[in-house]
């Protein structure tokens, strides 16, 4: 019995979300026990400053994954975005804000081109994105080799403006990306999109089957990422001032972790907009942990991500065997209950395909 | 005699021989070597018309030297991994941690020889920290272990392996900058720089290793089942496992043989630059190496694939990076170049893009 509540509870959805929060909660603990001064707002906040633009990549990733894709070229349309931004500031001198409309405009537009593509030609999602990221990080250089520093006064004055929150501080851009995570929540779990969304990551030909607008939303999806990337992009050069085609290298590799150490999973139609936000402080208590440590090398921020991925997909998978343990379960004990003959195809077919189309995923 | 008749048949013979050309053609045309095979005449055309000596070769001092073997020796390492991916790709699988599996490879075999200055006869030769053969053996073991990692996350455990690998891929880099301290380590041994700076026969020493490893494989997957196996697996894992098939055991061996491959070209990087660097050695390999496989014609959605496609597929690669180096465009617009060749080639492989054109090419002479 006691067996079963434990596999109800590895069953429910909200699971590694938890599981994430607490080792969220633990990792802080821990820093703030070890370390003196780690146990301050100003941390918590320095978190939420350093990573805005990874909170905002992650949450268009949620979307990608939520419906069983994968976008790879989030990180090279963030540095195509400074790139942009800083020519058409620099060189071109058009007024900031019209540049920021404008690398919007077409970072979601290189989304749905992607997005077309993997829709229309059946192509692997994978392999595409892939593509455009060689062909953003090309583009980068195309326009400028060397780096290009933004000196407008609105980017300047976005990187240095400092909003109290008692006696601790953030940055602009933190209410930017806190406004953008509370309308994908939105988004998500409250609109039409959000559930084709997620229809679509559980079963793509179920969702067609349904008559959801299958096409248009995966289109939306990586038109979404490509915004959000681009929104990301914007942030970053008031992070850093400039625009150069190195930025953000591997984003997209943190991103996908951010969002699976979130507890979405990976093979789509399943997870939180919001444990992206744990996932993505998660690495950030990682880098501060070892910054505040001082002898450990940067080398150790990937070893421990990577340990922390393998651990949550770990997890992912002893929850999904699980919840099809459990399932199995039940189906058996009623056909048990009921004590009819096998009743017609349907649930013979259903029980006898399940243990094959587990070990398929 | 209607004269009439006599024209209608020899039409009708004239209309089955060109329908024969046409299906002597088309079936050509459709040959799966055909395209890489295309692709790297256009490129080594265009190198022809544009490079003054492009094809020359010359023997100096017993090494052939020229473009056509520079290109061949650079593309070494990458077609190594190529063929290692062809396979992965083949059972559909995908391998993002070649580049990490380079670094630790490289960086183990450097680390372990080293090389120290001893005093020879009265002359300062190098020596090697341990026997090269056990530290090659020990960069081999690191690389195959590497592998087997990978192959117990998605045949063990059963994730997805582009997720799979990401872990390795991402935790990879970070244990060999953590061997190296983040340090680039030199190595002083001369035996070492043969893997890849050293000639046999006047051919570079990488080729016969690139050939071996060829033949090996091609031995393999034709005159024995595997090869069988892994197309099978790569149509349909779940009827293949039911027919029989060891479908967890060959999937964990496809990704052990990548590591080993990339490891194998993480031997020849590191003893080409004669060091070992942690933090650049092998980047974005993998992104080169999937490409080479689908270039060669290997189906992403697996099952289908060509071991020669891969390598006329690295060729191709080197050939472009080569081209667009000699000929002053800035190195920087081959990032382009090699995206929209992918593009290119998904599209080719869609069916969906296939009917388009079907349709468009139809709707004018109907």
């Amino acid at each position: 019995m006691k067996n079963h509540s434990l596999r109800a509870l590895l069953a429910t959805p909200y699971f590694t979300s938890l599981v994430t929060v607490v080792l969220l909660v633990l990792m802080f603990a821990l820093g703030s026990v070890a370390y003196t001064g780690f146990f301050s707002l100003q941390v918590v906040l320095n978190l939420l400053i350093d990573n805005a633009f990874l909170l905002v990549i992650a949450i268009g990733m949620t979307f990608v994954i939520l419906s069983g894709g994968i976008d790879l070229s989030v990180g090279s349309v963030l540095a195509l975005t400074t790139m942009i931004a800083a020519y058409l500031l620099q060189v071109w001198h058009w007024p900031p804000l019209l540049v920021i409309v404008c690398v919007l405009v077409l970072g979601s537009l290189f989304g749905a081109a992607m997005g077309l593509l993997i829709h229309f030609f059946k192509l692997q999602p994978f392999i595409v994105t892939l593509a455009g990221m060689f062909l953003a990080r090309g583009l980068c250089y195309l326009i400028s080799i060397n780096s290009i520093t933004i000196d407008d006064p609105l980017f300047v004055s976005m990187s240095q403006t400092r909003l109290s929150v008692g006696d601790a501080f953030v940055s602009p851009s933190v209410v930017i990306a806190m406004v953008m995570l509370a309308l994908a929540i939105y988004l998500a779990h409250y609109t039409r999109f959000g559930r084709a969304v997620y229809a679509v990551g559980g079963n793509e030909h179920s969702a067609l089957l349904m008559g959801l607008p299958v096409g248009r939303t995966k289109i939306a999806i990586y038109a979404f990422s490509g915004f959000c990337a681009a929104l990301a992009g914007v942030l970053f050069s008031f992070y850093m001032l400039s625009g150069y085609g190195l930025h953000a290298q591997g984003t997209e590799l943190d991103a996908i972790a951010a969002v699976v150490i979130g507890g979405t999973l990976l093979t789509g139609g399943y997870g939180y907009v919001a444990g992206s936000l744990t996932g993505v402080l998660i690495l950030g208590v990682i880098q501060t942990l070892i910054a505040f440590d001082g002898t450990l090398s940067s080398w150790w921020t990937k070893i421990v991500i990577g340990i922390l991925l393998f651990v949550f997909c770990l997890v992912q998978r002893l929850m999904s065997l699980g919840a099809e343990k459990v399932g199995a379960g039940a189906g058996n004990s009623s056909g048990k209950l009921g004590g009819k003959p096998p009743q017609p195809g349907s649930s013979v077919d259903g029980a006898g395909a399940a243990p094959w189309s587990a070990s398929v995923q | 005699m209607n004269p009439n008749l006599l024209s209608d048949h020899e039409d009708g013979k004239l209309a089955a021989s060109a329908h024969l050309r046409w299906q002597r053609l088309s079936r050509l045309l459709r040959a799966p070597l055909l395209r890489p095979l295309a692709a790297l005449a256009v490129l080594l055309l265009i190198d022809f018309l544009m490079i003054p000596g492009f094809f020359h070769i010359e023997l100096k001092e017993g090494h052939l030297y020229g473009s056509l073997i520079d290109i061949v020796n650079r593309a070494a390492p990458l077609m190594l991994a190529a063929l290692g991916m062809t396979l992965v790709i083949a059972t559909r699988g995908i391998d993002i941690s070649v580049g990490a599996v380079v670094a630790i490879s490289g960086t183990v075999a450097a680390m372990l020889i080293g090389g120290t200055m001893v005093m020879h006869d009265g002359v300062p030769t190098y020596a090697s920290n341990i026997p090269m053969g056990w530290a090659l053996a020990a960069a081999m073991g690191a690389a195959l272990l590497c592998g087997a990692w990978n192959g117990l996350l998605v045949a063990g455990l059963g994730l997805q392996p582009i997720i799979a690998t990401l872990i390795l891929m991402v935790a990879g880099r970070g244990l060999a900058q953590l061997l190296t301290d983040g340090q680039i380590i030199t190595v002083y041994y001369k035996p070492f720089f043969f893997l890849g700076g050293g000639y046999l026969l006047g051919l570079p020493f990488s080729l016969f290793i690139v050939a071996g490893m060829f033949v090996v494989l091609a031995l393999l997957m034709r005159k024995t089942a595997l090869g069988l196996f892994i197309q099978s697996v790569g149509i349909n894992p779940v009827a293949s496992r039911l027919a029989g098939i060891r479908t967890a055991a060959l999937i964990f061996f496809v990704y052990c043989f990548c590591s080993v491959c990339a490891g194998m070209a993480g031997l020849m990087i590191s003893a080409n630059i004669k060091s070992a660097d942690a933090n650049n050695a092998g980047l974005l390999l993998e992104l080169d190496a999937i490409l080479a496989v689908t270039l060669g014609g290997t189906s992403l959605a697996g099952g289908k694939f060509s071991l020669v496609g891969s390598v006329i597929g690295a060729l191709i690669i080197q050939a472009l990076t080569y081209t667009i180096y000699s000929l002053g465009v800035p190195p920087e617009v081959n990032m382009v170049v090699k995206s929209v060749v992918v593009f290119l080639v998904c599209l080719s492989q869609s069916p969906e893009f296939r009917n388009l054109v079907h349709s468009v090419k139809r709707v004018p002479s109907s």
